[in-house]
């Protein structure tokens, strides 16, 4: 007899599916590509038009106007989560050892995490505060 | 391409957040970031970079329609992925004309 002949198809199942967040990877995934079509355009815009060769004075000038910054942390929040979700589904994709699976999972989402909060916090103080 | 170009995306969204602190908190590291990317290899990577953005845009774009059911057949998938590329070298090489020799 085998060793699990006793055990129902669910138990063999268990672990080995869907995660059950498949959908809301794929539909996030999709909802923030959405939005940042116009999101980076208009950023990108803004990069190459003004704020390239720009003093620290200039973009802190640009970021004084509530639309700039509200955009910008739109952006960043928008742009980090699409970034963490695409990475991941590379991480699934390419890297089959299990442990080292794991851990670059965490890793990219610890490092998005707090590449957002680091850019909503420069851009908060330089709204806020300037230089 | 897609996955490669987001990798490089995501590369320049850290170093983008690393600049945007700079700029909120640091004269210095700003200053040292302002000579990097005046540097022929900062250039460089820029240049790599403004490349990936119009690709993964278009091509983001691209997996939009594909994922609302439209331009599936092998034509017109060939035809959009040329598109796509079209788009990406001639808004890349816009890009950098006008940043380059603004006044032509």
């Amino acid at each position: 007899m085998k060793h699990d002949a006793l055990r129902s198809p669910l138990a063999k199942a268990r672990g080995l599916g869907s995660g059950k967040h498949g959908f809301s990877h794929w539909w996030g995934q999709r909802l923030t590509a959405i939005a940042l079509v116009p999101l980076s355009i208009w950023f990108m815009c803004n990069l190459l038009g003004k704020l390239v060769g720009a003093t620290r004075f200039d973009i802190a000038l640009w970021l004084e106007s509530p639309f700039n910054a509200l955009l910008t942390a739109a952006l960043l929040l928008v742009l980090t989560i699409h970034a963490r979700l695409g990475l991941q589904v590379v991480i699934e994709d390419y890297i089959h050892q299990k442990c080292m699976n794991i851990a670059l999972i965490i890793f990219n989402t610890f490092l998005f995490v707090a590449v957002a909060a680091l850019g909503l916090m420069a851009v908060f103080k330089l709204h806020f505060f300037g230089i | 391409m897609h996955r490669a170009t987001g990798i490089a995306l995501s590369a320049g969204a850290v170093l983008l957040v690393a600049w945007l602190w700079a700029t909120a908190y640091s004269g210095e590291y700003f200053d040292m970031w302002q000579a990097f990317f005046s540097s022929t290899l900062g250039m460089v990577l820029l240049g790599g970079w403004s490349f990936a953005f119009f690709y993964h845009l278009g091509n983001g774009i691209r997996h939009l329609f594909w994922d609302a059911g439209k331009g599936f057949s092998i034509p017109n998938m060939t035809k959009s992925g040329i598109a796509v590329l079209l788009f990406a070298i001639l808004a890349t090489a816009y890009t950098w004309c006008s940043i380059l020799c603004p006044e032509a």
